[in-house]
């Protein structure tokens, strides 16, 4: 099992989150959610400047063999989508926390960083399951 | 825990990701369904298919019985080891099992039948074979193991007794032949060329072994549907079960209605059905935009009505989403599937999509 990166905060639904130096907030699926879904063929993104929602759909990765939503963690706007993934979806694959991003958001208000799971936490997590 | 196939242990040492399937312990895939997809299309895979049920039938009477069992006729079989594609209906003509039928001789014929639904199957059996005083014999003690490919019977050769292996690559397509302690066909459910291939489970780990070694890709559940989707071939429990008829699930073709005399069951509500051909399709789809076709998502055909896909994926070979679908009879050639609330193009295709390695669709 590869190290999981310090910088990011996790999720229980296996995202992780980047604050960027702009104040927006880039999210990605984690390696082990890439490896569970297996080979990335499509990607669903949302349209920029649209509202999202803490907890709600916000994009969809699909595998070969499942569809998966992906929950924005925190309110916001989108501020920029990965459009790599329209023809290269499989980035998630080869670079979950790196090219393969998927959505930059801008928050709505403060983020509250207890919410989230540190890497020690979320690795926690995945040793449980 | 779920039961094991003979091979468990080889998959979990080759790092397979394991699923629950009817009951069984099965690898899911060994790392990429992608590439293990190719490696069935462009050279060789195998797959642990042990899970499978294997039936052997005996008795004097047993030609006669199969005619009466299933929905196409044995009386085709007319050459030892050929094998025969049908289904298996109930008194409604609804599917209660796709099947393998291998004559080996006038006193025994032996059934290949699903994995989830071996129980059902081996009750409906020998309840119908007591009449026909026909021995029912599930031989659990076998295990198959499917290489399927291009290059696949000339890997997997090797490993086929000395004394037979001329044989057993000379066998045409959909025939079986004992070799030894194995049994040998050239069947599948890939649309590739290869040989399902049973032998005493104490062996199986043994002759895994040898395939791996010989360059055969082992090949999990996962890259087995999808290539099974892109040949078109049904799945059980996906594509139609005991409330579809073999005519709503694209298998009409299984069914033997001459000579008009013989008697099989769920003969007379499918001649009923077949009587009123105002019935619905099943069809091939091929995804325009992007995005996957999934199961139950409803078609929908502007002016005529609803249908629903009973198996869609992503095709690897192809590079889109195909699926099959149970569809409104019409004459159209395009609808649309409602994918999350969005209406996405699908164009009605002739299938098989993908069979012996090449695109037969229209791209």
């Amino acid at each position: 099992m590869s190290e999981l990166p310090g910088d990011l905060l996790y999720t229980k639904d296996h995202e992780w989150l980047r604050r960027e130096d702009d104040g927006s907030v880039s999210i990605g699926v984690t390696d082990h959610a890439q490896a569970a879904l297996g080979d990335l063929v499509y990607v669903e993104l949302p349209e920029v400047d649209q509202d999202v929602t803490e907890g709600g759909d916000m994009a969809v990765v699909e595998s070969v063999k499942a569809a998966s939503d992906v929950y924005s963690p925190i309110d916001g706007k989108v501020a920029a989508v990965n459009d790599v993934l329209a023809d290269d979806p499989e980035t998630i694959n080869t670079d979950p926390y790196g090219d393969g991003w998927i959505v930059r958001i801008t928050p709505g208000g403060e983020i509250d960083e207890s919410a989230f799971l540190t890497p020690d936490a979320y690795q926690a997590l995945l040793d449980e399951e | 825990m779920g039961k094991k196939t003979p091979k468990h242990h080889k998959h979990v040492e080759a790092g397979a990701r394991i699923v629950d399937f009817g009951g069984w312990d099965m690898p899911l895939h060994y790392g990429s369904q992608k590439e293990e997809h190719h490696a069935v299309r462009q050279k060789a895979g195998m797959f642990d298919v042990s899970h499978m049920t294997i039936v052997d039938l005996k008795g004097d009477r047993v030609r006669e019985f199969l005619r009466y069992l299933v929905a196409n006729d044995v009386a085709k079989l007319q050459d030892a080891g050929k094998a025969l594609y049908t289904s298996m209906l109930n008194e409604d003509g609804g599917v209660i099992d796709d099947l393998i039928i291998y004559f080996m001789d006038e006193s025994w014929f032996r059934l290949v039948v699903n994995a989830a639904t071996r129980e059902k199957d081996l009750a409906w059996i020998r309840r119908q074979a007591e009449a026909f005083s026909v021995d029912v014999h599930e031989r659990a003690e076998l295990a198959m193991i499917a290489v399927q490919g291009p290059q696949a019977r000339e890997l997997a050769a090797p490993c086929i007794d000395a004394e037979w292996r001329e044989a057993a690559l000379e066998l045409k397509p959909f025939y079986g032949m004992e070799a030894g302690d194995m049994f040998v066909a050239r069947t599948g459910y890939t649309g590739e060329d290869g040989w399902e291939i049973v032998m005493p489970a104490a062996h199986a780990a043994t002759i895994w072994d040898r395939l791996t070694a010989a360059g055969i890709v082992p090949c999990g559940l996962a890259a087995r549907d999808t290539l099974r989707l892109e040949a078109a071939m049904n799945l059980y429990g996906s594509d139609m079960d005991e409330t579809i008829s073999p005519l709503e699930a694209g298998l009409g073709w299984t069914v033997a209605w001459e000579p008009a005399d013989r008697d099989f069951i769920g003969r007379k509500p499918l001649e009923a059905m077949r009587a009123n051909p105002d019935k619905r399709r099943f069809v091939g789809l091929l995804l325009e935009d992007k995005g996957v076709l999934r199961n139950h998502q409803r078609v929908v055909v502007d002016g005529i009505g609803d249908g629903e896909i009973t198996s869609g994926g992503f095709s690897p070979t192809i590079g889109r989403s195909i699926a099959l679908a149970r569809v409104p009879a019409g004459d159209y050639d395009s609808a649309h599937v409602d994918v999350r609330g969005k209406l996405l193009n699908v164009r009605i295709v002739k299938t098989p999509f993908v069979r012996n390695g090449e695109v037969r669709i229209e791209l």
